[in-house]
């Protein structure tokens, strides 16, 4: 049920792979560009799989896309796909890091690019929401599901509650309404 | 001096600086609960008030760099490495920041495999989708609310949500219209 169908994806596909995920990043969205690849392009997981693994990855320590890389590339090949997911995704922006932070530190300014950027963002942001419409439409079935999703968006996004406090609150009441039960009585 | 080893690039690196930077990014990586962003304030700490590997505007124009460029956005350690300890405190941070946060990922992501049919994991994969949908719309917004959207970058997120829910348009070209659109000082 949880299993995307995808075959076994070698080392170094994993590491292309999320290469290609975090080349695509400019300007952000780097959760939308890894469900884009690794759900709807790869189909290494299922869409509920890997939106679970989403928020795994938010709660731990790290960040949240390196975990990610970390999660899918345990799944196919331990601490070897591990690795090579996580090289895959940091080697080159690494580098361009890099390039750009020399280039800081040696002429005390880069190369005006801020206005490339605020566009970029603008279609990263939309990325972003396009996500969330596309998952919603699979995910957000029936009203308790909607519940949630309205719950945590206020909390988090309104309210501005940390991360911690706001699944706290919701976590709870998603794992008890999810629980797998034989026949619920109807109250 | 701030940022001395930067400058100079390339020579000797003290064993000692290299020491405090596996320290320093191996605790954050624990810390970093939430995303790599919340332990900005604890590393602007270290790495400017404690250690002076660089001063606060650098710290901020070495943040803005970290997020201009594409992939993970914790990689502004890369830089706060590099103006400590040039090229070899680079790759010492980068890795410190890395190794410890994905190790715990990797054993909760073997964990998670090894129990396809438990419970809770089926209670994980159906409750935490809807707050994962809650988490990455409220993301979207809280990104484009800090990145200073007006309302002609709101307009190109709108263009752009509409083109990626509806279209089947490669993401790359919108992301790449939208840079040029915002190159041209559009938005």
């Amino acid at each position: 049920m949880s299993e995307g169908g995808a075959a076994n994806p070698s080392l170094i596909e994993l590491a292309l792979t999320f290469n290609k995920i975090a080349l695509a990043s400019f300007g952000g969205g780097l959760s939308a560009w890894s469900r884009e690849v690794v759900v709807v392009e790869r189909r290494w997981m299922s869409e509920e799989e890997f939106l679970s693994a989403l928020t795994i990855c938010r709660i731990l320590p790290g960040a949240n896309q390196v975990n990610l890389a970390v999660f899918v590339g345990t799944k196919f090949h331990g601490v070897a796909g591990a690795i090579a997911a996580t090289v895959g995704l940091t080697t080159v922006p690494v580098l361009v890091v890099l390039a750009l932070g020399w280039f800081y530190f040696t002429y005390r300014e880069v190369p005006a690019m801020q206005s490339v950027l605020k566009g970029m963002t603008a279609a990263a942001v939309a990325m972003t929401l396009a996500m969330a419409i596309k998952t919603g439409r699979k995910c957000l079935r029936g009203p308790v599901a909607i519940l949630l999703f309205v719950a945590i968006f206020v909390l988090s996004a309104l309210v501005r509650l940390p991360l911690f406090v706001a699944l706290g609150i919701c976590g709870p009441l998603a794992l008890w309404w999810a629980w797998p039960r034989r026949k619920v009585v109807a109250p | 001096m701030v940022g001395v080893a930067a400058e100079e690039g390339g020579g000797a690196v003290s064993p000692r600086t290299l020491v405090q930077l596996l320290a320093v990014f191996g605790s954050l990586s624990l810390l970093s609960i939430g995303g790599g962003n919340t332990v900005l304030p604890q590393m602007h700490l270290d790495a400017v008030q404690t250690y002076h590997w660089l001063n606060s505007r650098q710290f901020a124009d070495v943040f803005a760099i970290s997020q201009a460029a594409p992939g993970p956005s914790i990689l502004i350690v890369t830089l706060v490495g590099y103006a400590a300890a040039g090229w070899v405190g680079a790759l010492v941070a980068t890795v410190a920041m890395l190794v410890p946060a994905g190790a715990l990922v990797y054993f909760l992501a073997r964990f998670w495999n090894a129990s396809k049919e438990a419970p809770w994991r089926q209670a994980v994969e159906k409750g935490f989708a809807p707050l994962t949908v809650g988490l990455v719309l409220a993301s979207g917004v809280i990104v484009a609310k800090s990145a200073d959207h007006g309302y002609r970058a709101w307009a190109l997120t709108a263009v752009a949500t509409v083109i990626f829910t509806c279209t089947k348009t490669n993401p790359l070209v919108v992301v790449a219209v939208a840079g040029l659109i915002g190159w041209l000082g559009w938005v």
